[in-house]
C-alpha cells in the first residue's frame, strides 16, 4: 500500500512539474467549451436583409416591422429597385431579399391572396434554408394574426412543442458531446504516453527489476488522471451551467457517476495504448488519429449516427463516446435515471474491462 | 558459494540471428568484485539483462543467489540491484524524491539502510532538493548507485557505471566499490576501460560475445608471456609504420603516447630495436621495456 502510495504521488509529480501537460490537461477543456459553446454555433442570427417594400400600405408595413424586431434578421436598408437586389447580393453584404408588391394590403383584403417574394442567397444552402424557415414562420405568424378576425372555413394549426430544449438552443447538444470528446482526448493522451514514457527513459528497466507488480504499475498510473479528470468534469459543469445557460435536469450524483465510469473507461484505453506502444511518439500519434477522429464522427454529436451507411453505423459501436453522449444527454437534459441508460453504462463497464484486462495480459515483465 | 553462475548462454537478436552473447560461462563468488571487460558491443549490456532477469536467453542457463534466471525472477528482482547503462531515474524528480521512490517500491526506506549509501549519499546531499536531471555525470552516477543500492541488495549489477564520468569521479566511484564489496555485496560490474580492470578481484574479457579469458587480472598478466617495449619518437606515424615491418616483433600498436612492440623472444634487448630504427633513418627512438597491462593481453588475445 505504502508502495502503491509513493508511486501515486510520483505520478502527480510528473504532471504538476510539466506545463505542458499541465496546459493540456486543463487549458484544452475550457479553451473546448468556450470554443464550442461560443464560437461554433449552428444557430443563424442577424442576418442582413434587404426588403423592397413597392406596396407601402399598412399591412405591408406590419409585416416589415415584424421582420425587424426578430434578432434572426437585420434589415440592412429598404430599396426601391430590382437593379439594387442584384448588386447587394453580389457585393455580397445580404443574405437575403424580401419583395412585397404594390397593392399588397389590397389584395390580401379583397382577393384573401397576397404574394410576396423571397429571394436567398444559396451559396451556403443550410442557412439559405433556415433563413428562409425563419422567414416562413414569421409569414405565418403574421397570417395567422390576420385570420383571427376572419373565421376560415377549415383550419388545421400544428402546434409544436420543442421538448427538453424548447429554444432549439445548439449547446445543448454541444455540451455533451464536448464533454465525451475533451474527456477521451485529455484520459487517453495522458495516460498512453505516461507507460510508455517510462519505457523510453529506461525508468521502466529499473521498475522491472524491483518487487513491484504490472498491475500496481497500472493502477498508480490511472489514479492521479482520474482524479484531476474529475476536476474536470466539475470545471465543464460549472461552465455550462453558468455560462452556456444549460440546465442539468438529472440527478447529479449520476451525473457525476457516469462520468467517472466513462473517465475510467479512457483510462484504460491510454493505458492499453501505452503498453501496446514502444514510442511516446507513437503512443501520441495513436491516440490522437486513431481516437480524435472516430469520436468526433461516430459519437453522434456533430453527425447524427441514424444517417449514417449501416457499416458505420456498426462501426460507431465500439466507440466509446457514443455510449457516454447517449448516457449524458438522458441525464443531463432529459432528466431521466439509472433505468433509462442502464444498457449503456453495462457497455462502458464491458469496454473498461476489456481494456484493462487486455493491458494487463500484453504487459512485458520483460524488455523483448 | 557463487553469488552468480552462468552456463553457456547465449543470445540471439532479430531476424538476422545476430549472436551478441555467443556460450558464455563464468561465475561470479560471494563477495567479489567481478569485471565484465570489453569494448563497446561486445555484449556486456546483453548478458547483464540477462542476469537481471530483463531479456530469456536463447540457450544455457544461469543462477543468482542460486535462483534460476528464467523460472525464479521474481525472487532475483527482490534481491539484486541494478543500474543501467543508461541514466534512469526520474529527472523531474529530485535526488531525495528519487530516493525516496526507490526506497519505497523495494519495501524500505532511506534511514534503515543509510548506513550502506552513506559514503555516498553524503557527497550529493547537498544538492538533495536538485532535480536528477539538473545534476552533472558524475553526480548522477552517484545518485543511481544510491538508488540500487538502497534496499541492500545482495547482488549488484553495474551496467557501465563510469561510461562518460570524468577521471576523478571514476577514481571515486571505484573506491566506493570497494567499500561496497568490504560490507559483503557481490558486485558484477562492466566496462569498457582497461585500465579499471585492475581494480576488480576477477575479470572477463569479452570480445563479440564470445569469453576470451576468465582470470585475476594478476594472473591474466602473468599469463601475458611475451617480452613487451615501449617505444616512442617524434613522428609517431611513421615510426608506427616502420615498426609493422619489424619482422622479429609479433605485434605493434599504439598505446597512450608509446608505441608497444612484443616479442616471443626474450634475447632481443632495447638496443636492437633502437639498431632496426635507426637503420630505417629513425634516430633519437627512446626505447624501454614495458610493463604488461591488461589492454596487451586483450590485444594478445584478439590476435590469436
Amino acid at each position: 500500500m505504502k508502495q502503491f502510495m509513493v508511486f501515486v504521488r510520483k505520478e502527480f509529480y510528473h504532471v504538476l512539474r510539466d506545463r505542458k501537460t499541465l496546459l493540456i490537461l486543463f487549458g484544452m477543456p475550457v479553451m473546448q467549451i468556450l470554443i464550442f459553446g461560443f464560437a461554433l454555433t449552428n444557430e443563424v442570427k442577424n442576418s442582413r436583409i434587404v426588403i423592397m417594400d413597392e406596396a407601402k400600405d399598412p399591412a405591408s408595413q406590419q409585416l416589415v416591422a415584424r421582420i425587424a424586431s426578430s434578432k434572426y434578421f437585420e434589415i440592412e436598408r429598404t430599396i426601391t429597385g430590382q437593379r439594387q437586389i442584384d448588386e447587394a447580393f453580389k457585393a455580397g453584404k445580404i443574405k437575403m431579399a424580401l419583395i412585397l408588391p404594390a397593392g399588397f394590403n389590397e389584395a390580401l383584403l379583397h382577393e384573401h391572396t397576397a404574394q410576396v417574394q423571397v429571394i436567398a442567397d444559396a451559396s451556403d444552402p443550410n442557412i439559405a434554408t433556415t433563413l428562409t424557415n425563419y422567414i416562413h414562420s414569421i409569414v405565418q405568424d403574421f397570417q395567422s394574426e390576420l385570420n383571427e378576425t376572419i373565421t376560415a372555413p377549415y383550419r388545421i394549426v400544428p402546434e409544436t412543442r420543442m421538448l427538453y430544449n424548447p429554444q432549439q438552443k445548439s449547446v445543448y447538444s454541444m455540451v455533451p458531446g464536448v464533454m465525451a470528446l475533451i474527456l477521451m482526448l485529455v484520459c487517453v493522451m495522458m495516460t498512453a504516453i505516461s507507460i510508455v514514457r517510462e519505457k523510453e527513459t529506461g525508468t521502466m528497466e529499473i521498475l522491472l527489476v524491483s518487487p513491484f507488480k504490472p498491475f500496481l504499475v497500472i493502477l498508480s498510473k490511472a489514479v492521479p488522471y482520474l482524479l484531476l479528470s474529475f476536476i474536470n468534469i466539475i470545471t465543464i459543469l460549472i461552465m455550462s451551467v453558468w455560462l452556456l445557460e444549460l440546465p442539468v435536469n438529472g440527478s447529479i450524483p449520476l451525473l457525476l457517476a457516469v462520468s467517472i465510469l466513462y473517465i475510467i473507461t479512457c483510462l484504460s484505453l491510454g493505458i492499453f495504448i501505452s503498453i501496446k506502444t514502444e514510442t511516446q511518439q507513437a503512443a501520441m500519434t495513436i491516440s490522437l488519429m486513431g481516437m480524435l477522429l472516430p469520436t468526433i464522427m461516430f459519437s453522434g454529436f456533430m453527425f447524427p449516427i441514424e444517417n449514417m451507411p449501416l457499416p458505420l453505423q456498426v462501426i460507431s459501436n465500439i466507440v466509446p463516446a457514443k455510449w457516454f453522449n447517449i448516457i449524458i444527454k438522458a441525464v443531463m437534459i432529459k432528466g431521466m435515471g439509472l433505468m433509462a441508460i442502464w444498457k449503456e453504462v453495462l457497455i462502458l463497464a464491458g469496454m473498461t474491462l476489456f481494456f484493462l484486462l487486455a493491458g494487463l495480459k500484453s504487459f512485458k515483465i520483460r524488455l523483448a | 558459494m557463487f553469488s552468480v553462475t552462468v552456463n553457456d548462454i547465449t543470445k540471439v537478436y532479430g531476424k538476422e540471428k545476430l549472436v551478441a552473447v555467443d556460450r558464455v560461462s563464468f561465475s561470479v563468488n560471494k563477495g567479489e568484485l567481478f569485471g565484465l571487460i570489453g569494448p563497446d558491443g561486445a555484449g556486456k549490456t546483453s548478458i547483464f539483462r540477462m542476469l537481471t532477469t530483463l531479456l530469456l536467453p536463447d540457450s544455457g542457463s544461469a543462477t543468482v543467489n542460486g535462483y534460476d534466471i528464467v523460472k525464479d525472477y521474481r525472487l532475483i528482482r527482490n534481491t539484486v540491484g541494478y543500474m543501467p547503462g543508461k541514466f534512469s531515474l526520474y529527472q523531474d524528480l529530485t535526488v531525495e524524491e528519487n530516493l525516496h521512490f526507490f526506497a519505497t517500491v523495494f519495501g524500505t526506506g532511506i534511514q534503515e539502510n543509510y548506513q550502506l549509501i552513506k559514503d555516498i549519499y553524503v557527497q550529493i546531499e547537498p544538492f538533495k532538493n536538485r532535480r536528477a536531471g539538473k545534476l552533472s555525470g558524475g553526480m548522477k552516477q552517484k545518485l543511481a548507485l544510491c538508488c540500487a543500492l538502497i534496499h541492500k541488495p545482495t547482488v549488484l549489477f553495474l551496467d557501465e557505471p563510469t561510461t562518460g564520468v570524468d577521471p576523478v569521479s571514476r577514481k571515486e566511484f571505484w573506491e566506493m566499490l570497494k567499500r561496497l564489496k568490504a560490507q559483503g555485496i557481490s558486485i558484477v560490474v562492466s566496462t569498457p576501460y582497461m585500465d579499471e580492470a585492475d581494480l576488480c578481484d576477477r575479470i572477463a574479457l569479452i570480445q563479440a560475445g564470445k569469453i576470451l579469458s576468465v582470470e585475476t587480472p594478476e594472473n591474466i598478466k602473468a599469463g601475458y608471456g611475451d617480452t613487451l617495449f615501449a617505444v616512442k619518437s617524434a613522428n609517431m606515424y611513421r615510426l608506427l609504420e616502420t615498426l609493422k615491418n619489424y619482422d622479429k616483433a609479433l605485434s605493434s600498436y599504439a598505446f597512450g603516447e608509446y608505441a608497444h612492440v612484443s616479442l616471443n623472444d626474450n634475447k632481443i634487448h632495447a638496443g636492437d630495436i633502437k639498431q632496426f630504427l635507426a637503420g630505417r633513418n629513425i634516430q633519437e627512438a627512446e626505447v624501454i621495456p614495458a610493463a604488461v597491462t591488461i589492454e596487451d593481453c586483450f590485444i594478445k588475445f584478439l590476435k590469436n
